[in-house]
């Protein structure tokens, strides 16, 4: 792919979008991953990325918070991510800044092993927020954000990891909210969980998307049907296709994409 | 239960692969039980012996001169008369038993003559040597010199014993101040190379190279360590025969196992934790302050265990560097200025062991010194692991994943 292609965006699009890639290629190693990524991510809207497994979905997601830098073989072969129009790989970026700004939920729930409360509290307490009238206010913001509070406002002080499936992979996006990010990526937040609590999470993505860009990986068609408003198909490492979710799933342009959707493979 | 009843399918059958089955079964207990009774017949004799050093029939019940005073030559009297007699009987014995070994194969009576006379000589002997027991006079070095005048010498027959009278006082403290000043070391080096080593450093050949170097040195023998410490902190640092210089060799003793078993405990740390924490704006330093040097804090106790299991019974390695045989004063004493402290040589309980058993003649009274040196050392080396087994279950109750 030696021309720069334009960027794969919707058409309808007012506002500038809050992150950019261009041309992006990484790379593991000698094997290449990503290829000649284009692409805007639009503020407070839901994209979902799907694609067969290795395709290269989530580690494009990792991309955004920079995740991809703890994997020493790792590297960025060209192209730039921008987010809010500062190319996040440039050398004078504070990743630690940066990932207060873009938080991460994980495929598997990952509570630590301490209290709700502290579990929530870990992003202040680590800025050096040791006032515990800020600390109480922010968990419980954050737990009613995550829609949890009602569950476990009697126990904050038990340990997170008594908690179900679904309420720790809530607890770790009430989590990622006490940082206040302004983008959320979600790393197949549901594919541990079972129908009733995947339900819940999704609900909980459509209460979010009024305060918060979200990008979600899942292996789901339906779910990236139900929660997302952009879809985005991967394939081998390309961005296939990227449109409206409902374009995308009506009236797939490109045949892979078809393909894909209708089952045929992947 | 009729034989002519018809096999079933599932009936079992003789067969040499069911023999040969039971025959390995039986192995491996067998082998089990072997050590478990030699395991158990070491701390029972070391345990029996001790104890008549450490405990008393009478109220206190704990020797109490024996745990913190310090060793001492015994001055034993014995009653002259009984001292003389037990020494003919035993002259008598064994010419006795010379002259029955010299007779010919055909002297049957003659023989069994010898051996009746053999017994009741010995009997004689055992119960004069109560009576010696009962009626001798002992006194440790400081007894000795109170004393207004020592007994007569017509009276009683005089020996002395070094290192048998006293107590272990001394080198229970030094033991101690060893032991918890080299695990300070070593836990803070091993820790901070095993955080290096697990957290920042870039695997490959040459991380490979250092872990199989660190793996090797615990295999080195303690007498090389020992050497090394001889000669690099008691010469080249010229800190003496010291405690600092014991620290320093006995932590480089316990490294290699300290770091191994950290980082271990540290790489079994599952990702997310890291991760989940990295994605919240930590940096990486905090990131292993807060969730993962808590959460492997159960295998660096573990890994502390096992150093100070190795560090408190080595003997060699503080032969030249740290153990004095004896000293008159305990480490807080007569310090001209503080840093005295850790320049001043100890005695310590390995190679206390070690001075009574080997350097000194065997006889009842050093015998009662040497197990009893024992049996406490066991107990404190236990005391010790027991107190950081114990750490650990509850930091492992506190987080559980």
């Amino acid at each position: 792919m030696a021309q720069t292609s334009t960027p794969i965006t919707t058409s309808e699009n007012s506002q500038p979008p809050i992150i950019e890639i261009r041309n992006f290629d990484f790379a593991y190693g000698d094997s290449q991953a990503l290829f000649d990524i284009n692409m805007d991510i639009k503020e407070k809207e839901v994209t979902a990325f799907i694609g067969p497994s290795g395709c290269g979905k989530s580690t494009f997601l990792r991309c955004f918070n920079r995740m991809n830098d703890l994997i020493d073989i790792a590297r960025i072969k060209g192209g730039e991510i921008k987010i809010s129009g500062v190319n996040i790989y440039d050398k004078d970026i504070d990743v630690i800044e940066l990932r207060k700004h873009v938080g991460m939920v994980f495929q598997k729930s990952n509570p630590f092993p301490k209290s709700i409360y502290d579990n929530i509290a870990y992003g202040l307490r680590i800025q050096g927020v040791k006032k515990k009238s800020t600390l109480d206010d922010v968990v419980e913001e954050c737990l009613r954000g995550a829609a949890l509070w009602d569950e476990v406002k009697d126990r904050l002080n038990e340990s997170a990891l008594g908690m179900s499936g679904g309420q720790q992979q809530r607890l770790c996006i009430a989590r990622a909210l006490a940082v206040r990010p302004k983008i959320l990526l979600m790393d197949e937040p549901c594919s541990a969980l079972d129908p009733i609590a995947t339900a819940k999470v999704e609900e909980l993505i459509h209460e979010l998307k009024k305060d918060y860009t979200i990008v979600i990986v899942t292996h789901n068609m339906q779910q990236a049907a139900r929660v997302s408003d952009r879809t985005a198909f991967f394939y081998l490492g390309k961005l296939i296709e990227f449109e409206n979710t409902d374009d995308i799933f009506m009236n797939p342009k490109n045949p892979q994409t078809e393909a894909y959707i209708s089952g045929r493979f992947g | 239960m009729s034989a002519q009843k018809a096999p079933h399918p599932f009936s079992k059958r003789k067969s040499r692969q069911a023999a040969f089955e039971s025959f390995t079964t039986l192995f491996f207990r067998l082998a089990t039980y072997a050590v478990i009774i030699a395991a158990g017949y070491i701390f029972f004799n070391i345990a029996y012996n001790g104890s008549k050093a450490v405990f008393m029939t009478k109220a206190p019940f704990i020797n109490i001169a024996f745990l913190t005073q310090k060793p001492q030559t015994l001055h034993v009297y014995e009653p002259k008369e009984i001292y003389d007699e037990l020494a003919s009987i035993k002259a008598e014995i064994l010419s006795s038993k010379a002259k029955k070994a010299a007779l010919g194969s055909g002297a049957k009576t003659e023989a069994a003559a010898y051996s009746s006379q053999i017994e009741t000589l010995e009997e004689r002997y055992e119960t004069l040597d109560e009576e010696r027991k009962e009626g001798r006079l002992m006194y440790s070095d400081s007894e000795y010199r109170a004393l207004p005048e020592p007994p007569s010498e017509e009276l009683y027959a005089y020996n002395n014993y070094a290192y048998s009278g006293g107590g272990i006082g001394p080198a229970i403290i030094g033991t101690c101040l060893l032991v918890a000043g080299s695990i300070a070391i070593a836990l803070t080096l091993g820790v901070l190379c095993a955080v290096y080593l697990s957290e920042y450093s870039r695997p490959g050949r040459v991380l490979q190279l250092i872990r199989l170097s660190i793996l090797n040195l615990s295999g080195v023998p303690s007498i090389v360590f020992g050497l090394f410490g001889f000669g690099m902190f008691v010469l080249f640092f010229g800190w003496g025969v010291s405690m600092i210089a014991g620290w320093f060799t006995l932590a480089i003793m316990a490294l290699p196992v300290i770091i191994t078993a950290s980082e271990e405990s540290m790489r079994a740390i599952p990702k997310g934790f890291r991760e989940g924490s990295l994605a919240l704006g930590a940096s990486k330093w905090t990131t292993i302050r807060t969730n993962v040097l808590p959460y492997a804090l159960p295998g660096i106790l573990t890994s502390s265990i096992m150093g100070i299991a190795r560090v408190a019974g080595e003997t060699a390695p503080i032969m030249f560097t740290a153990a004095f045989a004896l000293r008159d004063q305990l480490p807080w004493e007569g310090l001209t200025k503080p840093t005295d402290f850790f320049f001043q040589g100890v005695m310590a309980l390995p190679y206390h062991i070690y001075v009574v058993s080997a350097k000194i003649p065997q006889n009842e009274y050093t015998r009662n010194m040497q197990y009893g040196a024992a049996f406490v050392f066991l107990f404190i080396v236990g005391f010790f692991a027991l107190s950081s087994i114990i750490l650990r279950v509850k930091i492992r109750k506190k987080y559980k994943w």
